[in-house]
């Protein structure tokens, strides 16, 4: 650390600055910890992951209508409709998929970063949106397990599947 | 000026009327911390917040979250009029506070989080809208006297 420090500036900067920029460099990765947290609460919920996936769906619909513009080609847009309880479903198993491949998301989510990309070319800040309102169906359907814990690590988990899905977009 | 339906009305008067305070506000601001810790900042003489057991325990983090969630009271009673309603404490968030404004987004994706988790099935798509134009417009008018 201090070879970097001379290294760098030639002056004593302070430990914790090259800490941070440390820690900046490798971003918000998930530690070993947020992954066991992850997957322990996905083998609680995915059985629910269908539902899961629609109710999120629908929320977003209802509360952002702006996303509505993506599914013009639905005839029908309302909560329960069979378009939107297919693609929830479909959303999710993409979320499985992440979850199995939470080591490298970057390679394991290459095919779908090319899909979002080229094809959907879904605006980035909708992944926000989405992973918002997966959550808050989380919380509202297994309250005494979205605990704070699994809340931090999901939030993590999840902005970092919207990343690796926005690689392939420039 | 926000225009509000009578159907969004009600639905926050209701919501407001069921609320328990003490358990949602001390939930949100916890939650808070400890899903942003950066949040922390504003906090440096709250005591022990060292780890996510410690904030959980932690009486003057309790107290203030049920304090912040109380703010929202001032919104409920005037919610033709909350731009104006908020001057006050929007000065006070900048200039004595000086917490950033994105903060008080992440509290309201928060909060929004632990009404979800606390009503169950009554938190339909439609009653998270409403709560959430709701606490957007608090948000805006927070962040308003920031110069």
């Amino acid at each position: 650390i201090e070879h970097l420090q001379y290294m760098t500036t030639g002056k004593n900067i302070s430990i914790f600055q090259i800490e941070f920029f440390v820690r900046l460099l490798n971003k918000m990765s998930l530690s070993v910890k947020n992954k066991d947290t992850v997957r322990a609460f996905w083998a609680k919920v995915s059985p629910k992951a269908a539902d899961i996936g629609a109710g999120a769906l629908c929320r977003m619909l209802v509360v952002y209508p702006q996303t509505k513009t993506y599914f013009s080609h639905w005839k029908d847009l309302n909560p329960g409709s069979a378009p939107v309880m297919m693609h929830g479903a479909v959303i999710m198993e993409g979320v499985a998929d992440a979850v199995a491949k939470i080591d490298n998301l970057t390679d394991g989510l290459d095919q779908l970063s090319q899909l979002h990309a080229f094809t959907l070319r879904v605006d980035p800040a909708n992944f926000k949106v989405l992973s918002h309102n997966l959550m808050v169906v989380m919380a509202n359907q297994f309250p005494n397990d979205f605990s704070p814990e699994v809340h931090v690590a999901m939030d993590k988990f999840l902005a970092l599947v919207a990343l690796a899905l926005s690689e392939k977009y420039r | 000026m926000v225009a509000w339906s009578e159907q969004e009305r009600s639905i926050i008067a209701n919501l407001f009327s069921n609320l328990d305070y003490e358990d949602v506000g001390a939930k949100a601001l916890t939650r808070c911390l400890i899903v942003y810790p950066w949040t922390q900042r504003y906090f440096g003489g709250f005591g022990n917040l060292y780890n996510a057991e410690a904030i959980k325990m932690n009486p003057n983090i309790a107290a203030h979250g049920v304090k912040i969630l109380h703010g929202l009271d001032r919104a409920l009673k005037n919610m033709d009029n909350i731009k104006e309603t908020y001057a006050e404490l929007s000065v006070l968030h900048s200039e004595k506070l000086h917490v950033d404004p994105d903060n008080f987004k992440l509290l309201s994706d928060v909060l929004t989080i632990v009404i979800a988790a606390k009503l169950g099935t009554d938190f339909t798509p439609e009653v998270q809208a409403t709560f959430q134009k709701f606490l957007a417009v608090v948000v805006s008018a927070l962040g308003k006297q920031y110069q």
